[in-house]
């Protein structure tokens, strides 16, 4: 749906950009995240048409939308939904009339106006709110109107920069609830541009990860995770090695992470069952990507058959990450 | 010594001058207004960070709104005989003194619209142009309706700073309160006039005063206003 090809940018002979190549598919959330300075603001700006890239193209629908001027710029635009950064709303319009805003940019006559924002009042669950001004809200309804403005003129592609960055937990968790439901419902291609590993875990399908302008990774969040040596996997998994184990009194020490109900469920018992072997869990946990529940497991395993039960741990789904004590490693 | 004017004649004085003046002030204020606001909006766009930033464009504006602002009232006045005898026809009187009045005020009403406008976040103007909405509809929905409250009281500090400029019009014959308290109360020694008018000037520009911040206020729709 949205693909980013090669986009290079520099600001006073310093590379924000350094050749950033994304593909995000129809209907999918993508997180770019990266830390601060990483590039992640400029390409969003890139994106949001708001900057112009020294090389590279951005292709919605396959057509090159960085080169254009005038009513043809301002067509790609609508073609793009942008929720900024920090406040933006119109603090002397009503949260409906900030809402309207594209619909009048694009000329839709009064009345199917009303009918769209109506909608999207619905859509972000303010319809109660729609005559109140910006002052008279929270932070997180004004970043949801924000989000229905966005999404007003039916853009094919949704951006968010930094769209929690202000947000306190439990208000960030209502305002990706609506950038899920924006994909869910309209289905809406999203990039959502964070430093917090919060949203991915939450909403993203697929993560890229910039540092100093380049994208160091790539993926899908469920592959990425089974990935040892990942930075998504780092940052998302439950930490393994909290509490210091006895690695003696085991024959076989493993890190196994373990993607979806079944395998979290079965995977584990049913390995220990067919093997004979003792299996506990001496280290990590469970967490949930999106609506996938995911572990990472440090396992202590006793008896002969160990490495089988590895083996098969690893052949039925299970990503062993490193076997931390044995004899040749088992291969993940 | 001479007997003090009578109270009836103070009262037709003052209410003649107030004529002269607030159509003076009036009319000026409409033209300056008329003028100074697309200027304010012309420098803002052409600023650094503005919607259009054209760096040459917005230096040569700057230029001539500085030039025109550093321009002491009293000589605007009598060096732009010859352009107001040319548009109204003739270089004296309460009509004579609004070209000069509003020459003056339009690179001042400019400036304090530029500021205005410059207020407004940029991350509310980018907003905007990221739903496709043109510069047009950007200065007025956005840069102009998000900066009501504080322009129509930046037009009220105008309409003030001009009845101040009026009062030299006695100078082209243009009368109005100014005229009067000089004129008649100083140059003739008359206190009464003098007091009386200068009493109702302090009446009058905070009626004024109040009223736009009224308007102002009216126009605002934040609750928790904080300009």
């Amino acid at each position: 749906m949205i693909t980013v090809e090669n986009l290079t940018k520099s600001f006073q002979g310093v590379n924000a950009l350094n050749g950033v190549t994304l593909d995000v598919e129809a209907g999918t959330v993508l997180g770019v995240v990266g830390p601060s300075g990483a590039g992640k603001s400029t390409l969003a700006r890139c994106v949001a048409l708001l900057e112009r890239p020294d090389s590279g193209a951005i292709r919605v629908d396959g057509t090159d939308i960085t080169a254009l001027d005038g009513s043809a710029l301002r067509a790609a635009r609508r073609q793009i939904g942008v929720v900024p950064q920090g406040d933006s709303l119109l603090r002397q319009r009503t949260a409906a009339g900030n809402i309207a805003l594209p619909l009048e940019s694009a000329g839709v006559p009064g009345p199917q106006r009303r009918t769209r924002v109506g909608e999207l009042l619905d859509l972000v669950g303010l319809t109660d709110k729609a005559a109140a001004y910006p002052d008279q809200l929270s932070g997180g309804q004004r970043q949801r109107i924000a989000v229905a403005r966005a999404l007003a003129a039916n853009p094919s592609v949704l951006l968010a920069d930094e769209p929690t960055s202000a947000l306190d937990p439990e208000t960030t968790g209502s305002v990706l609830t609506v950038l899920d439901r924006a994909r869910a419902e309209l289905g809406v291609t999203v990039l959502v541009v964070t430093h917090d590993m919060g949203v991915v875990r939450k909403i993203c399908d697929d993560v890229a990860v910039l540092e100093q302008g380049r994208v160091v990774e790539h993926g899908k969040v469920l592959d990425l995770v089974s990935d040892a040596g990942s930075r998504t996997s780092g940052a998302l998994l439950p930490a393994v090695d909290l509490n210091p184990i006895n690695e003696s009194s085991y024959d076989r020490v493993a890190d196994v992470v373990l993607v979806g109900f079944a395998a979290v469920g079965a995977l584990l018992p049913e390995a220990s069952h067919r093997f004979g072997v003792e299996l506990n869990i001496v280290g990590g946990g469970l967490t949930r990507l999106g609506e996938t529940p995911v572990a990472r497991f440090r396992l202590g395993l006793n008896g002969e058959r160990s490495d089988s039960a590895l083996e098969w741990i690893s052949e039925a789904g299970g990503a062993v990450q490193r076997s931390l004590k044995g004899p040749q490693g088992v291969a993940a | 010594m001479r007997s003090a004017t009578p109270w009836p004649d103070v009262l037709s004085f003052l209410v003649e001058a107030t004529g002269e003046t607030l159509y003076m002030v009036g009319v000026s204020t409409l033209i300056a207004t008329a003028f100074g606001v697309p200027l304010g909006v012309w420098l803002q766009l052409t600023a650094k960070g503005g919607l259009r930033p054209n760096a040459a464009l917005h230096r040569v504006l700057g230029f001539i709104t500085d030039l025109g602002r550093s321009m002491p009232f009293i000589v605007l006045l009598v060096a732009l005989t010859s352009v107001t005898r040319l548009i109204v026809g003739g270089s004296i009187g309460s009509t004579a003194v609004i070209v000069p009045l509003a020459v003056g005020a339009i690179p001042f009403v400019g400036r304090l619209v530029q500021n205005i406008l410059s207020e407004v976040h940029v991350t509310v103007v980018e907003a905007a142009v990221t739903t496709g909405a043109s510069t047009l509809r950007i200065v007025r929905s956005v840069l102009i309706r998000e900066s009501l409250p504080a322009l129509i009281n930046a037009i009220g500090v105008t309409v003030i700073a001009l009845i101040g400029y009026s009062a030299m019009a006695g100078v082209i014959g243009g009368g109005g309160l100014g005229d009067l308290a000089i004129r008649e109360g100083y140059q003739r020694f008359n206190d009464r006039v003098l007091w009386s008018t200068v009493a109702w000037l302090a009446v009058l520009t905070t009626l004024i005063q109040l009223g736009f911040t009224r308007a102002a206020r009216a126009s605002d729709r934040r609750r928790h206003a904080s300009v």
